[in-house]
């Protein structure tokens, strides 16, 4: 990623249809060669801001700058720019092939050129075999990744990825990930990739805008959005966390004593804006978290355990505090040797590591 | 298409084969009863014998047939010559309704393409404001235009008016003055499935396509046109044969001398001086012209398929 040179600069960007504002005032800038996620739920505005780019809708107010230059300036044919549509789009009378030549035959390659290069891109894909077939004759898996083919095919200095993993089983969609990266890196291409999977955004981003009904809410690499989480809805949206309803007792020293419900008290470091007396949300990560027989003097609060759950890599302990709320605890189960996992009913104290909890704004 | 294949590939049982069968009953029917037993009933009054006063005589007799291809002199009984009347009355014919198709089709397509791109809600009022002039009886339709382009008529006023001639065009009485009534005739025909076929495209192919670097024109022709075509097909299908036997246009527009099959078919069976064996044969013939030029087309279209593959 190349920090000097921005590829893309979104301006107080605003989209209104008719009364309804789907993008309000987002201001962000895409670097070169950047793998630039945006993530967020449903309907937050994610694909709208994508079809701005792309020159499929206009920008209400604001303005949108690609490579420095006006995008309205640009029709969408004119634009180095190249998209895999949510709904792939495919072009139903043509082959596969032809399908995926389509840009560089626009480009002025010739048929036979363009088809040869089509044929790698399907390689690529792992779709060679059907490359005379029709898209209807696909599966939605394969569809999606000709789309992918096919965007990728002109080599545009920016692509544009409207989830374009959502359709894979997880083999293929954790194979494709390594993929697009290794691809993104190697032609330096700036990928600008929606998602709603966080934790593709998480493993794939240099860096990652998380989106709330048309608002921007955290812009950052993915550490920084996972472990400073700026708000109430991006410690929620990104990863599994322990939501504390708490008031700030006293500060000191960088530190913020907080109790919550039950007279269990807790610590952690301070954050801007967040001043003695406020009644706050804190974060605790589940996986910072661990449980004990006996109190440690990292504080221990004291609860019974509810239910353990297998999930695979990980152990998901739920334990009730006393008078308190319910805790999640994960254990990873490659621990499992050095940690105890403790039957249903057990009296145990759930400890932290010293900034594990997380004061955020609402 | 497809999806009529798919429910009869999928017929299995037998109940459902059964009550396929009684269900299609009432079509084959209405099929059987209003096309092909009148359809049959003229193959057979063309291989009758004509009686003079209209009518025919229960004869099998070739001479409908003979008549039209063949010149055999005042008498009947000079050497046979190629008879050319009646195949230029025909060639003129598809010639005017391949003319009278191709207006409509570069009137209606855009027309179409206008009334799909508009606001869903505001589409059925431009369809019905298309449809509203041909709830006018189509002779009087007819009429008005040959009022309207008059040498003296309001077109031409119009014209003189702002200065763009000094002495009126002759429209009425030319090949011009039919295919210009034949189009306006049928213009729906073409109007319709193609705005239904319009309607259905998916525009964000159009999009991907400007995506990949298309101009507007390229994205018409290599991706909405493949797309719309069974609607544009099925629009020529359906001015180009009712223009071919049609009678009012050509008659009250184009005058004697721009005669077609239509007119010659209806005069052989008007009044006493017609021949119905040889109306009916016409009919027959014009019938074959136009399966073989459906079936040249059909067949076209399927290699064009095969070779996109
Ligand atoms: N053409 C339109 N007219 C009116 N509202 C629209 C239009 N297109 C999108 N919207 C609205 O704008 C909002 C954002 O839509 P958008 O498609 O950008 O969501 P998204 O973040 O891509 O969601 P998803 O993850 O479901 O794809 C939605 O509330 C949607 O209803
Ligand atoms: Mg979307």
């Amino acid at each position: 990623m190349n920090q000097d040179n921005i590829a893309i600069n979104v301006q107080r960007a605003v989209k209104r249809y008719g009364t309804f504002t789907a993008l309000k005032e987002i201001s962000l800038s895409i670097y070169d060669n950047e793998f630039f996620t945006l993530l967020g739920p449903s309907g937050c505005g994610k694909t709208t801001l994508l079809r701005m780019i792309a020159g499929f809708e206009d920008v209400t107010e604001g303005a949108i700058q690609l490579f420095g230059q006006e995008i309205e300036t640009l029709p969408p044919n004119k634009r180095p720019v190249n998209t895999v549509f949510q709904n792939y789009a495919l072009f139903p009378h043509m082959s596969i092939l032809d399908n995926v030549a389509f840009g560089l035959e626009m480009l002025g390659r010739s048929k036979s050129e363009a088809r040869a290069k089509a044929g790698e891109m399907l390689e690529l894909v792992q779709l060679s075999q059907f490359a005379k077939r029709k898209p209807s004759q696909l599966s939605g898996g394969q569809q999606q990744r000709v789309a992918l083919a096919r965007a990728l095919a002109p080599q545009p200095k920016v692509l544009l990825l409207d989830e374009p993993l959502s359709a894979l089983d997880l083999k293929l969609r954790k194979a494709m990930q390594i993929e697009l990266k290794h691809l993104q890196r190697e032609t330096g291409i700036t990928f600008i990739f929606v998602t709603h999977d966080q934790e593709e955004a998480l493993t794939m981003s240099d860096r990652i805008a998380v989106m709330s009904a048309g608002e921007l809410q955290q812009l950052g690499s993915p550490r920084d959005i996972y472990e400073a989480p700026r708000n109430m809805f991006v410690a929620d949206f990104i990863g599994e966390t322990n939501l504390l309803e708490v008031s700030v007792d006293d500060i000191q020293n960088g530190r913020a004593t907080c109790h919550l419900g039950g007279g269990h008290e807790l610590t952690c470091n301070e954050v801007q804006g967040i001043g003695v007396g406020a009644k706050v949300h804190m974060s605790l990560r589940p996986e910072r978290l661990f449980i004990s027989e006996a109190a440690k003097e990292t504080a221990s609060l004291r609860g019974k355990v509810v239910e353990n759950i297998f999930v695979g890599t990980d152990i998901s302990t739920i334990v009730d505090l006393a008078d308190g709320p319910n805790f999640i605890v994960r254990t990873s189960n490659s621990d499992r040797g050095n940690k105890r996992i403790f039957e249903p009913g057990s009296d145990v104290f759930v400890n932290m590591e010293l900034g594990a909890a997380r004061l955020l704004v609402d | 298409m497809a999806a009529g294949a798919a429910s009869g590939g999928s017929a299995t049982t037998d109940t459902y084969r059964e009550a396929r069968t009684w269900l299609l009953l009432p079509s084959w029917l209405i099929l059987a009863g209003l096309s092909l037993i009148p359809v049959c009933l003229m193959l057979i009054y063309s291989f009758l014998t004509k009686e003079f006063r209209g009518g025919v005589i229960w004869d099998f007799s070739l001479a409908a047939y003979d008549q039209f291809f063949f010149d055999r002199g005042l008498f009947g009984d000079d050497p046979a010559q190629i008879e050319w009347t009646y195949i230029a009355i025909f060639w003129r014919s598809i010639w005017q309704a391949s003319a009278a198709t191709l207006l409509s089709l570069a009137i209606g397509f855009p027309t179409a393409y206008f009334i799909a791109t508009r606001p869903e809600r505001n589409r059925a009022i431009w369809v019905f404001l298309i449809t509203i002039p041909y709830w006018v009886n189509l002779l009087i339709r007819t009429v008005s235009m040959k009022f309207l382009l008059r040498d003296q008529g309001p077109l031409n006023d119009m014209l003189i008016g702002i200065g763009l001639i000094d002495t009126p065009i002759h429209i009425v009485n030319t090949n011009f003055a039919v295919q210009l009534g034949l189009f306006y005739s049928y213009l729906p025909f073409m109007v319709l499935p193609i705005y239904a076929a319009v309607e259905r495209y998916n525009f964000s192919l159009s999009e991907a396509a400007a995506d990949l670097y298309a101009s507007k024109f390229t994205t018409l022709r290599r991706i909405l046109l493949p797309a719309v075509k069974p609607g544009v097909v099925a629009g020529c299908i359906l001015v180009f044969v009712p223009s071919l036997g049609s009678f009012l246009a050509p008659d009250l527009l184009g005058g004697a001398k721009n005669f077609m099959i239509g007119s010659l078919i209806e005069e052989q069976f008007k009044g006493n001086a017609g021949n119905w064996p040889f109306g009916a044969a016409a009919s027959m013939i014009l019938l074959t012209i136009v399966l073989i030029l459906l079936l040249i087309f059909a067949r076209q279209q399927a290699r064009a398929e095969k070779e996109a593959h």
